[in-house]
């Protein structure tokens, strides 16, 4: 059983950091959101994946629900300069 | 398994911090400071986190007498409860200033404000 | 070029450190000895049955207050830098409507995502959850409201009064536990119980409650003077 969550927490991580680099090298700025997250929300299975039920509980409502909104309130009010 | 999420977290604090130097949008900044605030409380909770133990929640699974030999670490997990509601909140003021800016230049790219230079 | 190369050669400085970092890091075999103090004396002293909550709210109650007050200067400094001045557009442009499946939606769902949220923090000294996860969730709520309404106006003297009323409670529980029981956010002024049952852990659920509602107005009046914002 612990190979099973061992596989699991490999293939997490190898989507974090391909979901990273994606967040800042990425076509556009929704797309780099997105990315992020995608990282807020793998990181949240992680953090439950090392016994924190908490943090990861923590992480997945504020991480990439709050965050996700609040920047892309903030883009919708500034679109002009999205591509700078 | 805490070796895999603690160098997974060290690659995400890098990643971040490349995209915050490297980029000139704001808002692709603010975006490169999420993830790397993400890789920092990563690091944080694989330090407590030790193999063949379970939460530090006292119920059927661990009872109260043998809770120092079932638990990981409680005190990294509170630290990064702190950390992530901060990590928030100042994403929060960072989206507010450059909304202030925009508002003061129409532009998003960094090299434009050059009121601080000599 | 030369701001490319030098921004790599930082970064593999700081690699190398991290990589020291992971190389050199050997994970313990037994709790140290602050651990293994919370792991024991937390049934008996707090009563409650999740051991960060005991952590985050009595036995470091100062950083969770010292937390609280960073976002309340956070959430107070958004609504300062986006208030609109005297010479705002008179009438500024009306938004479009929000669809129909959105409206309908969410007088189905905001009421169930209040009470979850509610739930969390109430139940956070017995389950993993507590007043910031449970405060996310209600801001959450308020967001699908404003999402589903774009034109209805938020009265942000509601949302502050909740916000400084839940303030002002949980620093005066903290001062009642100065005179009743061992110090200043001591949880023993009420009956610690028996672990496991809902009404244990002395004040822990009701300070846990107060953090949750002042944590969830916070956000949601992030939220609200973000969406007030006019079309730039």
């Amino acid at each position: 059983m612990s190979q099973l969550t061992t596989i699991v927490t490999v293939v997490l991580c190898i989507t974090m950091i391909v979901a990273a680099l994606m967040a800042i090298r990425g076509q556009s700025v929704p797309i780099a959101i997105l990315a992020a997250g995608l990282v807020s929300l793998s990181a949240s299975v992680v953090f439950l994946v090392v016994a924190s039920p908490d943090v990861a509980m923590t992480e997945a409502a504020i991480g990439s629900g709050l965050t996700t909104f609040l920047l892309f309130f903030v883009l919708a009010r500034v679109r002009g300069g999205e591509n700078d | 398994m805490a070796y895999v999420v603690m160098a997974t977290g060290f690659c995400l604090i890098l990643i971040g911090l490349y995209g915050s130097l490297s980029n000139r949008n704001l808002m692709r900044m603010i975006v490169a400071f999420t993830v790397a605030d993400t890789g920092v409380n990563l690091v944080i909770v694989a330090v407590g986190y030790m193999s063949g133990r379970t939460a530090p929640i006292l119920d059927a699974a661990v009872p109260v007498a043998e809770a120092a030999a079932r638990i990981i670490d409680p005190v990294p997990q509170a630290l990064v409860l702190t950390a992530i509601v901060i990590g928030v909140g100042v994403t929060a003021l960072m989206l507010a200033y450059v909304y202030k800016l925009y508002e003061a230049k129409r532009t998003l790219d960094i090299g434009k404000f050059t009121e601080l230079k000599w | 070029m030369i701001k490319r190369f030098a921004i790599l050669v930082m970064l593999l400085a700081v690699a190398a450190v991290f990589a020291t970092l992971t190389l050199s890091y050997q994970p313990d075999a037994e709790l140290n000895q602050t651990a293994r103090y919370y792991a024991e004396r937390t049934a008996s002293e707090v009563g409650s049955a999740n051991i960060v909550t005991a952590i985050v709210v009595t036995y470091r109650g100062l950083d969770t207050l010292g937390e609280v007050t960073v976002l309340f200067l956070a959430s107070s400094i958004v609504g300062l830098l986006l208030a609109r001045g005297r010479n705002a557009k008179l009438n500024p442009a009306k938004p479009l409507p929000a669809s129909e499946l959105l409206v309908t939606g969410s007088r189905l769902l905001t009421p169930l995502v209040m009470l979850l949220g509610v739930y969390v923090f109430v139940n956070g000294h017995l389950t993993p959850g507590g007043g910031f996860q449970g405060g996310s969730i209600l801001a959450s709520g308020v967001l699908l409201m404003l999402l589903a309404d774009p034109l209805k106006h938020f009265s942000h003297h509601l949302i502050s009064a909740l916000e400084s009323i839940a303030g002002l409670f949980y620093v005066a529980i903290g001062v009642l536990g100065i005179f009743l029981a061992g110090g200043f956010l001591d949880n023993r002024i009420l009956p610690i119980g028996e672990l496991g049952a809902l009404f244990s852990a002395g004040a822990i659920p009701l300070i846990y409650s107060l953090i949750g509602l002042k944590v969830g107005a916070e956000f949601s009046s992030i939220l609200a003077n973000l969406s007030a914002t006019e079309e730039l």
